[in-house]
């Protein structure tokens, strides 16, 4: 196979090469079963949220309030669960949190695709009216006894067992569920038209518009699926914490959308793949994870997930610059 | 007599009291080929919006093979077979060359899904239609212009398209490749398919033509069939005037040397380019597009950095690949790209050319003297007569013409010794045109010298006094602009 140099997918595979060696061999003990567990249970909530960011960076938009989008969703959906629809079981309790999230992706897309705004904008707005609202109008209090559905999804787990010296390891259920949105999602993109118009519009919208594609109806739909993706990543980031704490999430969009751009997605639209996306979620939890290996303090994670976005995105902009520079 | 494909009848429009449309009616029969030419503001893309169903006529009657049609939309006209090829082609420059052609005709045929095998047979063979070979997979952004609209003309062919309106076809291609396009009309023409080719520039497809419509201020005022018709006739009914190519009075024979270049090379670009520049003195150097001709202007200006060479200007050494130099010496660049690289469009147009004199207006601590520096961008505007009604406007409220002439302002004010022109007239109608001639005629008096770099041959033949011909980075022949004519000079530069 013909390996493409200039792609960020093969920058990202490398670097991600390169820190699990140097933390096997630091710690012999990092090549184990319970590191990729541990791997894989902090990519899911996460991985969901990169799949909504690439989508809609795709779109030529930018989204930041999924992440308040999936607190607030997370935290109502607890509440109102708790009090109305105690019976209600996971699968219901993760279909209604998609429903909450996909309402509140609508706002976005109302005043995005209708109204025409720019989507950093109203999306900076909306990430500040729906965090502010849910943090005057519904509660601050943490809530500690979920609804039972939402406490039965907690405890599901994929695979279980035990190492050698006596820990447990284990892979959550709710790692599926990343599985499936990253397949629905692959499968939108690139066998529907929908998806393909969704590229399209990120190439150029006015382009789009000419050529009889609905604009409006395709950036309704990406907010809405975004939405409802922030929602379901939400309602498992509670079930996984088994507390509903409306101060979480926020503030890891700008990481959400660094790992999406990591992974070759551009800000001006058009471009990004999921392989790419996956890569990129994949080595921000691996820094945050290896870098505790390495005996490194936590506080240098945002130093190096730093450093890795102006390497990774930086390197391939150079190089199309001076590629640019010798064709002129 | 069939059915014309497509009838307009006393077809008006205003915007806000302004009329873009008085009553024109004109129609277009099956597999003929029509000239809409026009100045901008004439008029013209009103008739193209209209015709294509996003703007809708005040009054008039506009009719699809004898069927008088209601109201139209984009999708009816589309329907119909009405195609519009945009000037900036409208592509997607993230998606494959097959996805752009099938992108439409997968769209009306209401597909859900994405079926690539379908649609990359639908790109083959709408490429082979028109007998033009493109790889299916590589990305639009990654083409040539020339390459660019093919794909937008098979996108149009892909959806049964029975009108073809191109708009400003032949802007930003070579002499080669409108030749190419013009056999690709034919073929066109011979499947039954209509064209109308809506343009400024028109003299070049006037060999393809039936037909020719000419719009002045929104109303017809010239319509017959094309083999009337020659360049200069059009440009008198585009403009209501004579616009007289008059070559510039010869040069004085003791003209002093203002500029020498000297085995100026960047590898890749341009190898070992010599000249000089005399005082007073419009030189030519015209090449095709990949001849270097734009590197080596940037080259000129600083933008590019030589690996070697010299460019002395009166008798002082410059050093090269540093703009800030070049602009010190008194070396101007007007880009060929005004729009990207010489304007900041949402600005004033004062502001924009007030920019170039920051530094000789402001005092030894950086605070600018606004009055005179506004009061010296004034003048210019005056000076170059850019029509405005307001000189706080932005740039982007001007026509194509006014903007080039708020670029050259911005030099002027700076007062240059050398100018160097990047194809001053791309984009700009025919009228303002020649006006901008007239300044470049009128700087050059003053004892400015000029270099024009640009492939529009009659413009190079009637602003220049000598014309250094391009060719891979070469300079290979060098002709007095008098003693040479435009298909001499044509056939050196394609050969």
């Amino acid at each position: 196979m013909k390996i493409d140099w200039s792609r960020n997918e093969t920058l990202v595979a490398l670097v991600i090469l390169g820190f699990c060696v140097a933390a096997a061999v630091s710690d012999p003990g990092f090549l184990s079963i319970s590191t990729l567990t541990d791997l894989l249970r902090g990519g899911i909530v996460l991985g969901i949220f990169a799949v909504a960011a690439l989508i809609v960076l795709i779109s030529g938009g930018i989204d930041v309030s999924f992440t308040a989008v999936a607190a607030f969703t997370m935290y109502v959906t607890a509440m109102i669960l708790n009090a109305a629809a105690p019976w209600m079981p996971w699968w219901a309790a993760l279909g209604f949190g998609m429903g909450v999230g996909a309402c509140l992706g609508a706002f976005n897309g109302v005043l995005i695709a209708f109204f025409g705004l720019p989507t950093l904008i109203v999306t900076l707005g909306t990430m500040s009216i729906f965090r502010g609202t849910m943090l005057t109008f519904i509660g601050q209090k943490q809530i500690t006894t979920l609804p039972p559905g939402m406490r039965d999804f907690g405890r599901m787990m994929l695979l279980r067992g035990e190492n050698a010296d006596g820990s447990f390891y284990s892979l959550h259920g709710a790692f599926a569920v990343t599985v499936l949105v990253v397949i629905l999602t692959w499968a939108i993109l690139h066998h529907t038209m929908l998806g393909r118009q969704i590229f399209a519009i990120g190439g150029s919208s006015e382009s789009a518009r000419r050529i009889g594609i609905n604009v409006r109806q395709v950036q309704f739909f990406v907010y809405i699926y975004v939405g409802a993706l922030a929602g379901l990543a939400g309602i498992i980031h509670a079930s996984m914490a088994r507390v509903a704490n409306p101060f979480d999430l926020v503030g890891l969009e700008l990481s959400v959308i660094a790992a999406v751009v990591l992974g070759g997605a551009r800000l001006a639209g058009g471009h990004g793949t999921l392989t790419g996306t996956i890569l990129g979620v994949a080595l921000i939890v691996l820094v945050r994870n290896s870098l505790i290996v390495l005996g490194i303090p936590s506080t240098w994670q945002s130093v190096t997930i730093g450093c890795l976005i102006l390497i990774g995105t930086g390197l391939p902009a150079w190089q199309a610059k001076r590629a640019a520079a010798r064709a002129a | 007599m069939p059915d014309a494909l497509v009838t307009l009848d006393g077809v008006t429009k205003t915007y806000s009291g302004i009329t873009a449309l008085d009553s024109v009616s004109l129609s277009i029969v099956a597999g003929e080929a029509v000239c809409l030419a026009g100045e901008n503001g004439s008029g013209k893309s009103t008739l193209i919006k209209i015709l294509a169903g996003v703007e809708q006529p005040d009054r008039g009657k506009i009719s699809f093979s004898g069927q008088t049609q209601g109201p139209l939309n984009p999708r009816i006209s589309a329907a119909a077979g009405i195609k519009v090829i945009f000037q900036d082609f409208s592509l997607f420059p993230n998606l494959s060359v097959a996805e752009n052609i099938a992108f439409s005709a997968e769209i009306g045929a209401g597909a859900r899904l994405y079926r690539r095998a379908r649609i990359r047979d639908l790109a083959a063979h709408t490429l082979q239609r028109i007998g033009v070979d493109i790889p299916l997979d590589v990305a639009v952004e990654s083409l040539s212009v020339a390459h660019k609209q093919l794909v937008a003309i098979c996108r149009a062919l892909a959806t049964e398209a029975r009108l073809i309106i191109m708009d400003e076809p032949t802007t930003a291609l070579t002499e080669r490749e409108v030749r190419v396009l013009l056999g690709i009309i034919r073929r066109l023409k011979a499947d039954g398919v209509a064209v109308l080719f809506v343009s400024h520039k028109l003299a070049e497809v006037l060999e393809v033509c039936e037909h020719v419509v000419v719009l002045r201020n929104g109303q017809k005022v010239a319509e017959g069939p094309a083999t009337e018709f020659d360049a200069a006739l059009l440009t008198r009914h585009m403009t209501g005037r004579d616009v007289a190519a008059t070559p510039p009075a010869p040069l004085p024979a003791n003209a002093a040397v203002l500029m020498t270049v000297e085995n100026l090379n960047k590898e890749g670009a341009c190898a070992d380019v010599s000249f000089t520049l005399h005082a007073g003195e419009v030189l030519g150097i015209s090449g095709l597009l990949g001849s270097g001709r734009t590197a080596l202007a940037k080259a000129l200006f600083g933008l590019v950095a030589p690996d070697r060479g010299t460019i002395t200007l009166n008798g002082k050494r410059i050093p090269t690949g540093n703009p800030l130099a070049a602009a010190e010496a008194g070396i101007g660049y007007v880009p060929e790209d005004r729009l990207t690289e010489g304007l900041f469009l949402t600005q004033s147009i004062l502001q924009n050319i007030a920019i170039g004199r920051l530094d000789a207006h402001s005092n030894a601590m950086g605070v600018l003297d606004l009055p005179a520096l506004m009061g010296g961008a004034r003048d210019w505007l005056k000076r170059l007569s850019v029509k405005t009604a307001n000189p706080d406007d932005p740039v982007r409220s001007l026509s194509g013409g006014n903007q080039q002439r708020v670029v050259l302002a911005r030099w002027m004010a700076r007062s240059p010794r050398v100018l160097v022109l990047n194809g001053p007239s791309v984009g700009v109608d025919v009228g303002s045109k020649s006006e901008i001639h007239g300044i470049i005629a009128d700087l050059a008096a003053q004892g400015l010298g000029v270099i024009l770099i640009s492939d529009d041959l009659p413009e190079v033949l009637a602003t220049c006094h000598r014309v250094l011909v391009m060719k891979s980075g070469r300079i290979t022949e060098e002709f007095d602009a008098r003693a040479v004519s435009e298909t001499e000079l044509a056939h050196r530069l394609a050969s």
